[in-house]
């Protein structure tokens, strides 16, 4: 049968088999009856299969950012140093001296949750893919990552899917050979069955070697790059914009399979393509494979393409164009030649054994075309499939059983028999895994290859130096989640204040953002609240503390069975340090050093470490936020360590003062150095020792050099106060106030922190040997 | 002087490695493509870590048929300095250049960090300008650095003073047979471990180890005991 084509002189064709285009079809593909009424319209016509294919994964949350786009207009993403905001396949700023970065973060908490190794090996497959598209050489990796409850009684299925995670991103981001020099992991009941996986890739690149995803002059050729186009992960856009059910480890056959050593030679064969300057655009053929690569690269041209669906390298014979368009293979890209130069593309890629192969043409109707042996299966007016996507403005309301924990009064809760020994307290804190040592995590990452990484996993924020200069960047990811659920504005905030706040420690400027929002079912007016409460909250902090927003991800309908996870907005940030001298790690460096608290202690026992550990209880207020004083803080303490000031810089959070004195006293394990402070009596011993105030760090510095810090921090009006002094080391941590003392070898409490890990992971049960078992997949 | 670096599609530690020529000891480094039999005429030959084929079917086995390899076997057979690291010496044993074998870590995990290295038998060209029995802090990034031998064979290493590299410490990061981590051949011109001395020659990342290795080739190619 043949429909009558009415937006241009193309008679689209029904293919022969194609199954009818019925409301229940429109529905398994996503699309609301609102949506498809405006496919209508769009097309003048019924689709075929084919065209309703593309229309479910362009339009997808995934690729439409349907429920979130009217809330992310509101961050800011301008700045002088900012070369490219959201909308590429990375954000890029200026980092001086001609040199730039790319940067950008991205989920793969769906297909992690049904197939962990997997899962997380091509999440860090595409993320690298976003950077050197940009034509930018990777040069870091980083990664935010959240399971369930390790102790809880699904303990066992998190341990599988943990050591399956980090086993899936330390062998692609190894074999490839980026070093993963940092990130996060938390782990609480709310992520139970939906894990998070976010994968942060940062590159470098002169500014004049910036590439965009554009298709651009009327007949150049595009060409299919790199691995051949196989049934895996067809229709992963549209799984990853739909709640997990217990059926979803039936759509494991749609979590892609990762291959690093393809990667590799695609990432060697694309730089130096770019180079050639025989292309005018490249980009990754990522979620929604094909068909969104090559819509949105005519987009951004403003031109349209032509595709000879038959032409595509495929993996094997019988595969239908509705398949071809939307297989998610690992390891393609999409590539605009010059004309002409077909030739020379090829050699280049023949090099590193990789094969290209010309599809199409860009055109000047602005229609997406797609033929089958010159029979059109596909035309559709580009412009509405990729910047109509409707959005939507839900309704939001705050749960009220959250209002209920926000309210709870935490002040009245009695403490536990035990706690009458805070040391007690601050082993059990210590032996939490979201707060313990996660050397068992990075130490499967191969962190120092490229030989640049002057700081890495352990520390505040991770430092990597750009040879040939004296400068170096710095990154972190951040968020506690707790803080968002209880209180998204301040949550948000805080993500964005504490990510600047590590940058700051380890003497970097902070200067941009990519975001990763984790969220649940945005249908549901609670979590759609928790989005745009946290939403504004990150534009605030963003603003304030002028570190623009220059891409990242959305990642919704996170829910298990029993809800949605925390709301968990990863911030990644990026800084430069100016010079290698300013440097700063969180470790003590020297005995007799004085110990200074920047910033001041406020009662703050909500949402903290410490009710979660100790009383089982998420409840009370995320901690209050003063970004104009975190601004103070971080200029002055920037300036301080420019001026050579500072030995050590350690964030306060998680776990509270007395935690991250104790992180800096043996954050080097090579040294465990003793303390001995004495805390103003100004609070309540719990809330002085566990709670969670915000705008601190813990510094130190040579005896001589204290008045002169001291003097920096009043210049700016930064509250600072001498705690005590570093001793020897494997001395004593003593740490005295009024109410309380706590008195403990070093070497003991490293031993519980660098312990609580492996204790849990080790002598696992068989599926997590299993899982450390896996291997790529060998194609 | 000219020393060559070998790129397998899948090496990763090429840059690094030729980096740190350059910065220890400032000679001509360039990358060797492996599909071409041709060492440029190199007077030392490094083969580099990284995924040599993805490390598929074995990690080096693919590699050891390159072009290249031939090239490189002769070069040791002639007396060249050859050094393998990390997925390097796995390629020189599958090569048959080096005894023994590497199999995963007995932890089945990647294993990143610095360790500490003895420096055992010092009188290979290699190793000479380091001191038997000397500390050494050099990081290690394998998934597949357990390094296996028959008893006879680790006896003859031992005898005939082979053993270039110990790991430090009660249990060697990987199970290695006698915390084995870098062994020479016997005429001392090949040599292959699994630590990455090209990622010790600046202090800014935490250990200048490795020069003293750069610095031992250099001499030896100086002395003109080269091929």
């Amino acid at each position: 049968m043949s429909v009558p084509s009415s937006t241009a002189d193309v008679e689209v064709q029904s293919r022969p088999g194609d199954p009818a285009i019925t409301p229940e079809a429109v529905t398994e593909h996503g699309l609301s009856e609102d949506e498809y009424q405006q496919i209508l319209q769009i097309l003048r016509r019924e689709p075929t299969w084919t065209e309703l294919g593309i229309f479910s994964a362009m339009w997808s949350e995934h690729c439409g950012y349907k429920n979130s786009r009217p809330l992310l207009r509101q961050l800011p993403t301008q700045a002088p140093w900012v070369l490219q905001g959201p909308g590429e396949n990375a954000g890029v700023i200026a980092v001086g001296g001609g040199l730039a970065i790319a940067f950008k973060i991205e989920s793969h908490n769906h297909p992690s949750a049904v197939e962990p190794y997997q899962g997380a090996a091509t999440g860090v497959g595409g993320i690298l893919r976003d950077v050197f598209t940009m034509g930018a050489r990777p040069i870091a990796l980083l990664n935010s990552l959240r399971f369930g409850d390790l102790d809880g009684p699904g303990g066992d299925r998190v341990r599988y899917l943990l050591a399956g995670v980090v086993k899936g991103i330390g062998d692609y981001g190894n074999c490839v050979g980026v070093p993963t020099v940092g990130g996060e992991v938390g782990f609480d009941p709310a992520y139970e069955g939906n894990p998070l996986v976010n994968a942060m890739c940062i590159g470098l690149l002169k500014e004049d070697e910036l590439i965009r995803g554009v298709a651009a002059g009327v007949g150049n050729p595009i060409m299919a790059v790199g691995a051949k186009t196989g049934r895996d992960g067809i229709h992963g856009a549209t799984f990853a914009s739909a709640e997990l059910s217990e059926a979803a480890e039936a759509k494991r056959p749609m979590v892609q399979v990762g291959d690093p050593f393809t990667e590799k030679l695609l990432l060697e064969a694309s730089l130096e393509l770019i180079r050639s300057g025989h292309i005018v655009g490249i980009q990754d053929m990522g979620a929604a494979g094909l068909v969104s690569s090559s819509t949105e690269m005519a987009a951004r041209g403003g031109t349209g393409v032509d595709i000879e669906i038959s032409r595509v390298p495929v993996r094997e014979p019988g595969m239908t164009p509705y398949e071809i368009l939307l297989s998610e293979t690992q390891e393609r890209m999409l590539v605009v030649a010059h004309a002409g130069r077909e030739e020379a593309v090829r050699k280049i890629l023949g090099h590193w054994g990789l094969d290209a192969e010309t599809i199409g043409t860009v055109t000047d109707t602005g229609m997406y075309v797609v033929r089958e042996n010159g029979v059109p299966v596909a035309a559709i007016p580009g412009e509405p499939l990729v910047n109509e996507c409707p959005t939507y403005t839900r309704e939001g309301r705050e749960a009220a059983e959250v209002t209920a924990l926000r309210e709870m009064d935490v002040s009245a809760i009695e403490p536990r028999p035990e706690e009458a020994d805070p040391a007690w307290t601050l082993r059990m804190l210590l032996d939490s895994p979201g707060i313990a040592s996660k050397q068992w995590v990075y130490e499967q990452y191969d962190s120092t290859v490229r030989t640049g990484t002057v700081v890495g996993p352990g520390s505040d924020a991770a430092v990597i130096r750009l040879r040939g200069t004296r400068r170096a960047i710095a990154a972190t990811v951040d968020c506690n989640a707790r803080y968002v659920y209880l209180n998204p504005r301040r949550g948000g905030q805080i993500a964005v204040a504490e990510a600047a706040r590590n940058l700051a420690c380890s003497g970097a400027l902070p200067r941009a953002v990519t975001d990763n929002l984790n969220f649940g079912n945005p249908l549901k007016p609670e979590v759609y609240h928790q989005m745009s409460e946290a939403l504004a909250g990150i534009a605030e902090a963003c603003r304030t503390l002028s570190t623009p927003v220059t891409g990242g991800n959305v990642s919704l309908y996170n829910e298990n069975p029993r809800g949605a996870i925390y709301p968990t907005p990863t911030i990644g940030m990026v800084g430069i340090v100016e010079d290698l001298d300013h440097i700063t790690t969180s470790a003590f460096k020297n005995e007799g050093d004085v110990v200074i608290l920047l910033g001041q202690n406020t009662e703050e026992r909500g949402a903290s470490e410490y009710l979660r550990v100790i009383h089982g209880l998420t409840a009370g207020d995320a901690p209050r936020v003063d970004l104009d004083g975190e601004r103070a803080l971080q200029t002055a303490l920037l300036d301080a360590i420019r001026a050579g000031l500072i030995a050590s810089a350690h964030d306060c959070a998680e776990g509270g003062l007395a935690v991250a004195l104790a992180e800096s006293a043996f954050g080097n394990p090579d040294q465990l150095w003793g303390v001995n402070i004495d805390l103003p009596n100004s609070l309540p011993p719990r809330a002085l020792l566990f709670g969670e105030a915000q705008g601190r760090v813990v510094v130190s510095c040579r005896p001589d050099a204290r008045p002169a810090v001291l003097e920096v921090m009043d210049r700016y009006a930064v509250p600072a106060g001498v705690l005590g002094t570093v001793t020897e080391q494997d001395g004593w941590f003593r740490v005295c106030s009024a109410g309380a003392t706590i008195a403990v070898p070093i070497l003991e409490l490293a031993a519980v922190y660098y312990d609580a890990i492996p204790r849990r992971m080790d002598g696992s049960p068989d599926d997590v040997r299993a899982s450390l078992f896996s291997e790529v997949e060998h194609l | 002087m000219k020393i060559g670096v070998v790129t397998f599609p899948g090496s990763n530690c090429d840059y690094d490695c030729l980096h740190a020529v350059e910065e220890t000891i400032g000679g001509q480094a360039i990358y060797l493509w492996h599909a071409e039999a041709d060492l440029q005429g190199s007077d030392a030959v490094f083969l580099p870590g990284g995924f040599s084929y993805g490390d598929y079917l074995r990690a080096g086995a693919i590699a050891r048929v390159s072009p290249i390899m031939e090239e490189v076997r002769a070069f040791a057979n002639a007396g060249g300095p050859v050094a393998g690291i990390c997925n390097g010496f796995q390629i020189l044993c599958e090569a048959g250049l080096l005894p023994g074998g590497l199999i995963r870590n007995r932890s089945l995990r990647f294993a990143s960090r610095s360790v500490r290295l003895r420096v055992e038998a010092t009188d290979s060209l290699w190793m000479s300008r380091y001191e038997a029995g000397q500390v050494l802090r050099v990081p290690i990034a394998h998934g597949e650095g357990c390094y296996v031998a028959d008893e006879a064979t680790l006896d003859e290493l031992e005898s005939s003073a082979r053993v270039a590299f110990r790991y430090m410490g009660e249990a060697s990061p990987n199970g290695s047979a006698r915390n084995i981590a870098g062994i020479v051949n016997e005429a001392g011109n090949v040599l292959g471990m699994m630590p990455h001395p090209e990622r010790a020659v600046d202090a800014l990342l935490g250990s200048t180890d490795g020069v003293p290795l750069f610095r031992a080739v250099e001499s030896h190619l100086n002395a003109g005991v080269g091929r």
